[in-house]
């Protein structure tokens, strides 16, 4: 039963050594073992057990941190230093980091346990992990569903609760679509917060890393950890990490929430609509004030975010030849017959049709047609939320406009894209933006957004928390957990 | 705009990405659907609006010209397709 303890509970329970991290590390490699959810690319059994020994010496010596012992999942996009990276790539099936992500580095230094790599859709381009090198991930409510993507592993390991959280990366909602699909509390800091430096590049103006896991104070602890400055970042923001734990247990009563209309109009599905409303009485309850707010350019984020992020990725994954590591093509004849066989054998589809339309958006003559064009808009989605937050405290609505969909049920690319209509502005914007269990639709987990100001990280924990000592929608499991 | 089978054979070569003749028909199809979407952008007046440069109106920031990593040329060769005397080995490009 220890699985069923939050991270809060379990640091308690390691620190009075009612269980031992090895212990703990063992339940959740046999949970893991026994799963048929496809959430992991590798699992590291024999590390996981000699960074739990450790974690133990330290909890036995009295010199272990908050978090020493824990067991996770890590997203299969993070370095780890002597373990397969592949982010879900066959181009990277080979690649075997020769050093760690800034961010491993810490959850090692602190002494947690990593169980594993966990399936991604293919360089974190998805939003159902259908496009896995490695398979789809199953839904752990309902294994004919999809758990989202890219961090479809990362969600579908947490809501079965095969680790106690899991990390994952957010480039246009990769974070917070997998958590509202799988039922579980996802957080994408502020643009800057948590350091890139070793997290495979995706979009680079809009990749941020963030936790997985079962409840906004769990996501307090870990993102405690996660956080802050990276020399080796050149886009890591310089700025304090606050205690994200201090201020949960505020009151929220006066709390300014903003209902963007144009989250609530034609598209959602009316059970998702239903669910979102009835959990923004629960915060009108507890004392928060509601109003409708307008950010006009939020359906352009679609066409904003499909132009910035295949620019970005096509200009990222050139690196990816076949030359110096990841995956080379058997007898080149020649040079660029290398190139070309390498990346068109290691690549799937929907990465390649990124790479073409981000090469063609940057070429010269159509630069100014769409690059540019895009970034004056992304100006715009930025200036409407600006304005909203002079207004509001919390940006509040759905994450996605249906719940978990049929695995193979989107076939084509741009109706897949188009499910992404809620997330995508709070990248172009660099906001942090959460996703917390809300309620059900025909038995398929909800997921409330909130969208806060940059560097609001602790309003949107308060809130959470709130809303989560008053509902238990995050504590329910799917069948047989 | 819409691209013709030609264009992408093109936009491919220059991504280095192999198209066989059987699949260009459907590839481009599926770009022209995506650019298709994305002229909805045209819809908008920008002729007075910035571009965003920077997703939190900060300028890149700076370091000294130093020495900051350490030499690890050696793992890095482990892990690589083809190597010899310390470099990544290609087919021949200069006879």
């Amino acid at each position: 039963m220890m699985h069923k303890l939050s991270v809060a509970e379990l640091s308690k329970g390691l620190k009075n050594r009612d269980f031992s991290s090895v212990e703990l590390t063992q339940h959740y490699l046999k949970r893991i073992d026994r799963s048929d959810l496809n959430a992991f690319i590798t699992v590291t059994e024999d590390l996981a057990l000699s960074q739990a020994r450790e974690a133990d010496s330290r909890l036995t010596k009295g010199d272990a941190d908050v978090l020493t012992g824990i067991p996770y999942s890590h997203k299969d996009i993070f370095c780890t230093k002597g373990v397969k990276t592949s982010a879900g790539s066959k181009i990277l099936d080979p690649f075997i980091s020769p050093y760690d992500a800034t961010l491993s580095h810490k959850l090692n230094m602190e002494g947690m346990v990593m169980l594993g790599k966990t399936n991604m859709d293919e360089l974190a381009m998805g939003s159902s992990n259908e496009n896995s090198y490695y398979g789809p991930v199953k839904n752990p409510w309902d294994k004919k569903k999809v758990p989202g993507g890219s961090s479809g592993g990362s969600a579908a390991a947490v809501a079965a609760r095969l680790s106690a959280f899991a990390t994952g990366t957010d480039t246009g909602g990769s974070i917070r679509q997998p958590a509202s699909l799988c039922g579980i509390t996802g957080l994408k800091p502020t643009y800057g917060r948590i350091s890139r430096y070793g997290m495979i590049a995706y979009a680079s103006s809009l990749d941020q890393a963030g936790p997985m896991t079962q409840s906004a104070e769990d996501a307090a602890l870990v993102l405690n950890i996660m956080a802050g400055f990276d020399d080796k970042d050149s886009t890591s923001a310089n700025k304090d990490v606050p205690d994200y734990t201090e201020n949960l247990n505020n009151s929220i009563k006066g709390l300014k929430i903003g209902l963007p209309k144009e989250f609530f109009s034609e598209g959602l599905d009316d059970s998702v609509a239903k669910v979102i409303l009835q959990s923004i009485k629960e915060f009108e309850s507890m004392g928060a004030n509601v109003e409708e707010i307008s950010l006009p350019n939020s359906a352009f984020a679609i066409p904003t975010y499909y132009i910035v992020a295949p620019c970005e990725c096509s200009s990222n994954l050139s690196r990816l030849d076949g030359v110096r590591y990841g995956y080379r093509c058997d007898n080149p004849e020649d040079l660029d017959d290398l190139y070309l066989r390498s990346r068109s054998e290691g690549f799937g589809e929907e990465v390649k049709r990124r790479i073409m339309i981000g090469t063609y958006a940057l070429s010269a003559g159509y630069y100014d047609a769409y690059y540019l064009k895009a970034q004056k808009v992304r100006h715009l989605i930025s200036e409407d939320f600006k304005r909203a937050f002079q207004k509001v405290d919390v940006i509040m609505g759905p994450v996605s406009p249906t719940p978990a969909f049929g695995l193979g049920a989107i076939k084509d690319s741009v109706s897949m894209y188009l499910a992404d209509i809620y997330t995508l502005s709070a990248n172009l914007a660099g906001l942090p933006g959460m996703s917390i269990p809300a309620g059900f639709s025909n038995n398929l987990p909800v997921g409330l957004q909130m969208i806060g100001n940059h560097w609001s990280e602790e309003v949107l924990l308060n809130a959470a928390h709130q809303f989560q000592t008053q509902t238990d929608w995050h504590v329910r499991l799917p069948e047989n957990i | 705009m819409s691209l013709d089978k030609k264009q992408v054979k093109e936009i491919a070569q220059l991504a280095r990405l192999k198209i066989d003749d059987s699949e260009v028909q459907q590839t481009t199809a599926e770009l022209n659907n995506i650019l298709n979407l994305m002229a909805e952008l045209n819809e908008i007046d920008t002729e007075h609006v910035e571009p965003m440069a920077h997703p939190l109106d900060m300028s890149q920031r700076l370091r000294e010209d130093v020495v900051s990593e350490t030499d690890l040329s050696e793992e890095f060769q482990a892990i690589a397709p083809k190597t010899g005397k310390q470099h990544f080995l290609v087919p021949t490009v200069i006879e």
